[in-house]
């Protein structure tokens, strides 16, 4: 139905129109034309006006008809319901291939506007155009330096594909990615979903070479059957993250058999995540954090969990989210473990977790971390405890008696050591191919903390517990697991 | 509107799928029941077996640790009076009792928007407040069913469980992916309830079974 042009005239438009645009800062018309011409797009801007008045400096033209022919691939719509198939059919005219439609009163509004949507999608078919929305807030298409939505914010560029039946989210991922750093290739709010829907977009995204993982918001689906096989083609090729509200709605079913009852609604959505390899999550956070860990981290090509934690507590809790999870703590090999003796001084914890007790000298840490990073017998690590040297180092510098006593010198002395480790552990983690997740709740309270910085700064994830950090990577063990099982290497145990 | 095949009718059907059952005798009158008896050399369960029984327990159609031919008839006896002219009982279902502690269930359930689905859970008189229980599509993979098993959070009654050995989860296994098998081949499928399979030395036996039809496939 749709070509990988279409999708090309969405994402990477040579030229956009905005047609509505308008001087008033509370419209649609403004904010979309706003959010194209100050996040950086690349493109040529068109933007339509009634009145032809100036908006944002920029001259507008009356209609999209005054749009020279081939210039521009994607019409942002910002005018009322009755005016849109004449925006259309100008822009199919001028040779645009694909509209996003933010404007409302189509299905959302009754019955008149369910009868305009359908013919809006009518048209568009017979024009060979792909329009998204109406009553979506817009997309977002960093390899172009596109910001064409109605609300922010703009992401760091990355290679999450986010697609949404809810706009709010859409904005929700941004802005953690904005927080975090981990960034965004393409985003869209799917609004009413008249023409096409989140598995559309998942499917691009599967094409995608600026895309390598999907994050996705779902409330409802129609069409079980098909969109579980789309979505199982789109999970063979990149993975799929994805949060659906309505979880909780729909109960227990009168049904003459005991099965009947027990399969509601949510179990059978959960199941079908499970069978066709897509990572269901609990909340946009979750989902988030699992995003990142995919888009940032190789996959662990077995579930043996290393903890390295330099102080105790941390490292206990972590162990007790494993159990829930299809991640092993692995016993340590004697040989790993003498490596470790030699390191540490006797009172570490001689298990896992690897608790350093505090009896690092300077170059303990990067010793340690490497030795465990690439020990064969493990697929993965977390660290955790990093960080807290530099955080004391901040409360030295905001203290009365920075720079003096030595406390210039020590503070960058952590923050350097601070730095240091999160470097060795990201390039053990690059050498070995195997995932490395930092976890920390500096991530939240200090982003500027020496670690955090540095974890960021590598364009990975640093996440904001031990917790959230085990769950991401139950995840990316059990994608591994499941891709597995298309191939005879196969085994129950995993 | 649905209706339900008869226990007996169901078992034959989902038997020739590959699910394991116990050995059991339908008989229509008390003196076929007291001779069936006495071929049994272990505490004896039966059951009114009809069209359109739903739930036995609860209607209280279920006699169970009956041993001996008069204990037999005279339960059988008091099956046949208490059946209704629109259960449309066929006769009573004389089965060996099953030594086993743990209960399973397992069925298929048609979802309106994903259609068939395969269903596997704890069982037993708590299973729906338990609600440990996972959920499929139709057709599986041997990897969902497996996938299923491991699902549940009571992974310990997979084990080794007070005196009882080990589940044979291949045996599980192949329940799931013949439940699926029969999403495909039976007539107007609406749901499969095998409530309960019940562990006995390690092995997965159904001790009930219920087919659900929107209709009778007429022949």
């Amino acid at each position: 139905m749709f070509s990988i042009e279409h999708f090309n005239a969405l994402f990477n438009p040579r030229g956009i129109v905005v047609a509505g645009a308008s001087t008033h800062p509370g419209k649609f018309g403004f904010v979309a034309l706003h959010n194209i011409l100050s996040c950086g797009y690349r493109g040529q801007v068109y933007a339509t006006n009634r009145e032809q008045v100036e908006v944002l400096g920029q001259s507008t033209l009356s209609s999209v008809s005054g749009v020279p022919s081939g210039v521009a691939d994607l019409v942002f719509v910002c005018t009322p319901a009755t005016s849109n198939s004449e925006v259309l059919r100008q822009a199919a005219d001028r040779g645009m291939r694909a509209a996003f439609i933010a404007s409302a009163g189509y299905g959302e509004s009754g019955e008149a506007g369910r009868r305009l949507q359908d013919e809006l999608v009518e048209l568009a078919d017979e024009l060979d155009m792909i329009i998204v929305g109406p009553n979506g807030q817009g997309l977002v298409s960093t390899p172009v330096s596109l910001c064409a939505q109605i609300v922010a914010p703009y992401p760091p560029s990355g290679s999450i594909g986010i697609a949404s039946q809810s706009g709010n989210f859409v904005s929700s991922f941004l802005n953690l990615s904005r927080q975090s750093g981990v960034g965004v290739s393409r985003a869209i709010s799917v609004g009413n979903a008249a023409q096409v829907g989140v598995i559309d977009m998942l499917e691009f995204y599967a094409q995608d070479p600026s895309t390598s993982v999907g994050l996705v918001y779902l409330e409802g689906v129609a069409e079980g059957r098909s969109f579980a096989s789309r979505l199982e083609a789109v999970c063979r090729q990149i993975p799929v993250v994805l949060v659906k509200g309505g979880a909780s709605s729909s109960g227990a079913k009168a049904a003459a058999s005991h099965t009947g009852s027990l399969a509601t609604d949510d179990r059978v959505f959960d199941g079908m995540c499970r069978q066709v390899g897509a990572a269901r999550a609990r909340s946009v956070a979750e989902a988030f954090d699992i995003a990142a860990a995919f888009a940032t981290m190789p996959a662990p090509v077995g579930p043996r969990l290393a903890i390295v934690t330099t102080v105790g507590g941390w490292g206990v809790l972590a162990a007790d989210a494993t159990a829930e999870t299809n991640l092993e703590l692995v016993d340590l090999p004697m040989d790993l473990r003498t490596t470790l003796d030699e390191l540490l001084p006797p009172r570490w914890s001689r298990g896992n977790p690897i608790d350093l007790a505090g009896g690092e000298t300077k170059d303990t840490v990067p010793a340690v971390l490497q030795a465990v990073i690439g020990h064969r017998s493990i697929d993965a690590t977390l660290v955790l405890g990093m960080g807290i040297q530099s955080n004391q180092g901040r409360l030295e510098r905001e203290g009365p008696f920075f720079p003096g006593h030595g406390l210039e010198r020590i503070v960058a002395f952590h923050e350097r050591q601070d730095s240091r480790y999160i470097d060795v552990a990201l390039a053990a983690s690059e050498s070995v191919g195997k995932p490395v997740l930092v976890a920390s709740e500096l991530a939240l309270c200090d982003p500027d903390n020496a670690a955090v910085a540095s974890v960021r700064n590598a364009g990975k994830y640093c996440f904001p517990s031990a917790e959230r950090a085990v769950i991401a990577l139950h995840h990316l063990a059990t994608r591994q697991k499941w891709l597995r099982s298309f191939t005879n290497q196969y085994s129950a145990e995993f | 509107m649905s209706l339900t095949l008869s226990e007996s009718e169901s078992k034959a059907i989902l038997s020739s799928f590959g699910i394991p059952f116990l050995p059991e005798v339908l008989v229509t009158t008390e003196e076929e029941a007291s001779a069936a008896a006495i071929r049994f050399d272990t505490p004896i369960a039966a059951k009114l077996c009809g069209d359109n029984i739903a739930h036995k327990s609860e209607r209280g159609l279920v006699r169970l640790n009956l041993s001996g031919p008069e204990d037999v008839s005279a339960a059988c006896k008091e099956l046949f009076d208490a059946a209704r002219p629109e259960d449309q009982s066929t006769g009573v279902l004389l089965a060996p009792m099953a030594k086993g502690l743990r209960e399973f269930i397992a069925g298929t359930s048609l979802d309106q928007v994903f259609g068939h689905t395969v269903v596997f859970g704890i069982g037993g008189v708590l299973a729906e407040a338990i609600a440990d229980v996972t959920v499929r599509l139709a057709p599986l993979r041997s990897y969902d069913a497996h996938d299923m098993i491991s699902s549940l959070r009571a992974q310990s009654l997979f084990a080794p469980f007070r005196g009882e050995p080990e589940v044979d989860l291949e045996s599980l296994a192949s329940i799931l992916c013949a439940l699926s098998d029969a999403t495909e081949s039976v007539p107007n499928l609406v749901s499969i309830d095998l409530n309960p399979i019940a562990i006995v030395d390690g092995s997965p036996v159904a001790l009930d079974a219920l087919i659900e039809v929107t209709r009778r496939e007429e022949l």
